[in-house]
């Protein structure tokens, strides 16, 4: 705890960074004729360059909505951004037209989609789909973009001889970094991985997220990591905000989340987790699940499930207050001067 | 002496493409003690399933030996396996596409019961009594039971599955991925469920898995394969502690902990996966193994027991004494 405090106020002093992406009170609704899906429900959080924050949440909980709003790619219909606003690089994402928007997107901000498999064209060869990007982005000659395609499969660990192959004769690993090399041929300042790696087996999930920390580094992109491992979040983020029922409950440095866990779903997630040292200990499910989210109950979202529960929670929905200047956390009880949950367990 | 439900003797599964013959499964063997769980791990194409379904006879080895309690079951006839099959039963991965979109909760649960004439002469309530205690007994809402697959959660779609499969009484559970496809907090009840299941019934699972943390609170034992074949078999807590084939150490390396700090860089491992399509005769590993030296193309390296119940495959290892040297990347 002090440790963290000391950190924060060290990062205070010196923190010149620049503040590439800036979400304020987004609400993203799809609107259907039998219901509306209330996706995303008021979040906000923004990020600094060379930054990681770490999006987690069950199925459902609004991750991919929120990053699809962030590049205003929400499909329309159904989906409708109720309300908010969205910085990238100081630009006014939801206020700028189709062109524009399109400049933005891959120079500046860049997604990795959640099935990236699909993402990739069946019938181009890899350097041709990268060269796409850069020449759409950049003035430069096809063979000088072809150049840099090389460039970038040889970056993400692939032989640049290979840009001659097509997607189907590399494996899944292999496609997810020709994916990444296409997000990052750019050089933009923002990456949205979502569920990079979740198709992928451990070893080869290890080969590619060490890859995307190295040029994370090399050339300070902020990112902004979807998914549902809290393992993949550990080494990846320098942030977290978990989102349930698309809200964020609980928000902070990685040490806030993990080593000071405030919110009763937080507590429940980690606690639902198998321990790979303490083979012995019991798995604490959290009973139950989500509430449909065209029928979000008034209160808390998560009451039902919740162990902490008491009457008012059914009755009002809980406001995030900070707990520290980093630690956000959406949960009544904490009006209770000495409310506490039991703990994560280790 | 050990009460072994599954003897596994030499077991090849072999599938002839136009591209070539795939070692799915190359000569395994294992066995499997009552009552408790074989954890599989190993990544995606390494034959896993196709050893499960091999093992229950969903399809037919190649050449090989599969032991259900004593009894040779690898050339039963159809008819014969019938009746083998209320013993020998699996659960799979997706709870979406294993089940059949247009029949009601009731429908699929009661599938097996009726195909395999389990409650002949039985009236339909009685029937339908059945499943609602299978209902019960997997934690599904009796009011459930005329809803259909889509209109139902994961967790509650693979509670159909464990269902099903539990039906007609098995003793032996395939659990091909059962949870991969669940949320956490849903993947936790659902384990929970499958551990009370075994301690109730006394049943016996063959736990197939990618995911590692959950293989080694589950399992009794662990087997770790590597395109077609064990490399390394041991007591779970034995090989979390002391894993000794290069490919496992570089696995178990690979888990990312959800902890602050905790995870140190792990064992990188070059290549990609490599083709299980024809493979030459030398371990399969050579091409991703940073310990590789000459004998490690004189033919695979057969599976040895290097201490009691700890099993390696590796021309390095042997009863005397660790000779694994790193040789790539020094
Ligand atoms: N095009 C759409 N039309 C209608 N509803 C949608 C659409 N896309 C998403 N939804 C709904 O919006 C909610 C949030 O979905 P979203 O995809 O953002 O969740 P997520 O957190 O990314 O989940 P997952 O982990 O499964 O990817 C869900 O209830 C989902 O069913
Ligand atoms: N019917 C088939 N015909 C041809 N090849 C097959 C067939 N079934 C499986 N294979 C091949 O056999 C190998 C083993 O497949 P299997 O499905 O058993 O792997 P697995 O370990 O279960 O993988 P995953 O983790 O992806 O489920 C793979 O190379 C696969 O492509
Ligand atoms: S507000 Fe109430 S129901 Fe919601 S998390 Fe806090 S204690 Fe639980
Ligand atoms: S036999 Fe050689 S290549 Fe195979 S695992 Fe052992 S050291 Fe590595
Ligand atoms: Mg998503
Ligand atoms: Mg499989």
């Amino acid at each position: 705890m002090n440790e963290t405090l000391k950190n924060n106020t060290a990062a205070a002093e010196v923190d010149t960074r620049e503040t590439v992406l800036e979400v304020k009170d987004l609400v993203v609704q799809y609107v259907l004729k039998e219901a509306t899906v209330e996706a995303v429900n008021d979040i906000s959080f923004s990020l600094k360059e060379g930054e990681a924050i770490g999006l987690v949440g069950e199925t459902g909980a609004g991750k991919t909505t929120t990053a699809l709003a962030i590049l205003n790619l929400v499909p329309d219909p159904p989906g409708v951004i109720q309300q908010g606003s969205i910085s990238v690089c100081g630009n006014d994402m939801l206020n700028l037209d189709v062109k524009e928007l399109q400049k933005i997107r891959g120079k500046d901000i860049a997604m990795i989609f959640q099935d990236p498999m699909t993402s990739l064209n069946p019938v181009l060869v890899v350097g041709e789909q990268i060269a796409e990007s850069v020449r759409l982005h950049e003035d430069v000659t096809a063979s000088q973009a072809f150049d840099r395609a090389i460039e970038m499969l040889e970056l993400v660990g692939i032989p640049g001889a290979r840009a001659h192959d097509y997607p189907h004769q590399f494996s899944g690993g292999m496609k997810q970094r020709v994916v990444i090399a296409i997000a990052l041929a750019c050089n933009p300042k923002i990456l949205i991985a979502d569920e990079p790696t979740t198709a992928l087996d451990v070893t080869i999930q290890a080969q590619v997220l060490s890859m995307m920390n190295d040029l994370k580094e090399k050339f300070n992109t902020a990112l902004v990591m979807i998914t549902h491992d809290l393992g993949v979040v550990a080494k990846m983020c320098d942030k977290v905000a978990v989102m349930y029922a698309g809200r964020i409950i609980e928000s902070g440095t990685l040490e806030d989340v993990y080593n000071t866990t405030l919110h009763p779903y937080t507590e429940g997630l980690f606690n639902s987790l198998p321990r790979i040292n303490n083979k012995g200990s019991e798995l604490k499910p959290i009973p139950g699940m989500m509430p449909d989210p065209t029928r979000l109950p008034k209160g808390c979202a998560f009451a039902e499930r919740c162990k902490y529960a008491t009457e008012r929670c059914f009755e009002e929905r809980p406001a995030s207050r900070y707990v520290n200047e980093t630690h956000t956390v959406a949960c009544l009880r904490y009006d209770e001067p000495d409310f506490h949950i039991e703990g994560v367990e280790d | 002496m050990a009460d072994n439900i599954i003897e596994v003797k030499n077991l090849k599964k072999y599938f002839k493409t136009p591209h070539g013959t795939v070692h799915a499964v190359d000569d395994v063997s294992f066995n499997i003690e009552r009552g408790k769980t074989l954890g599989v791990v190993g990544e995606s194409g390494c034959g896993k399933s196709t050893l499960g379904r091999n093992i229950i006879r969903l399809q037919d080895p190649t050449a090989g030996q599969v032991i259900y309690d004593g009894q040779d079951i690898t050339d039963l006839s159809n008819q014969q396996m019938k009746r083998m099959r209320h013993d020998l039963q699996i659960i799979f991965q997706d709870p979406y596409s294993s089940l059949n979109p247009r029949k009601t909760v009731m429908e699929i649960i009661s599938e097996p019961i009726l195909f395999n004439k389990l409650m002949k002469g039985s009236s339909k309530q009685d029937v339908e009594k059945r499943v609602r205690e299978l209902m019960d007994t997997v934690g599904l809402a009796q009011r459930l039971i005329n809803s259909y697959p889509h209109e139902l959660d994961g967790g509650r779609r693979q509670r159909i599955g464990i269902a099903r499969a539990l039906s007609l009484n098995p003793k032996f559970i395939v659990c091909d991925e059962p949870v991969s496809a669940l949320d956490v907090s849903i993947q936790a009840q659902v384990l929970n469920l499958l551990k009370d299941l075994q301690k109730e019934m006394g049943l016996t699972y063959m736990f197939i898995t990618h995911d590692l943390s959950v293989v080694n609170y589950f399992s009794d034992d662990i087997l770790v394969m590597y395109l077609g074949m064990v490399v390394e078999k041991a007591p779970a807590e034995v090989l979390f502690k002391n894993p000794i084939h290069p490919y496992t150490k570089a696995l178990l390396s690979a888990i990312l902990v959800p902890k602050v700090n905790g995870n140190p860089d792990h064992i990188s491992l070059r290549g990609e996966v490599t083709s299980p399509i024809n493979p030459p005769d030398e371990c399969r590993f050579t091409r991703r193994c940073d310990y590789i030296c000459d004998t490690c193309k004189a033919g695979t390296p057969p599976l040895i027991e290097i201490e009691p119940n700890h099993f390696v495959a590796c021309h390095c290892v042997k009863p005397e004494g660790i000779t694994l040297q790193r040789t790539v990347g020094v």
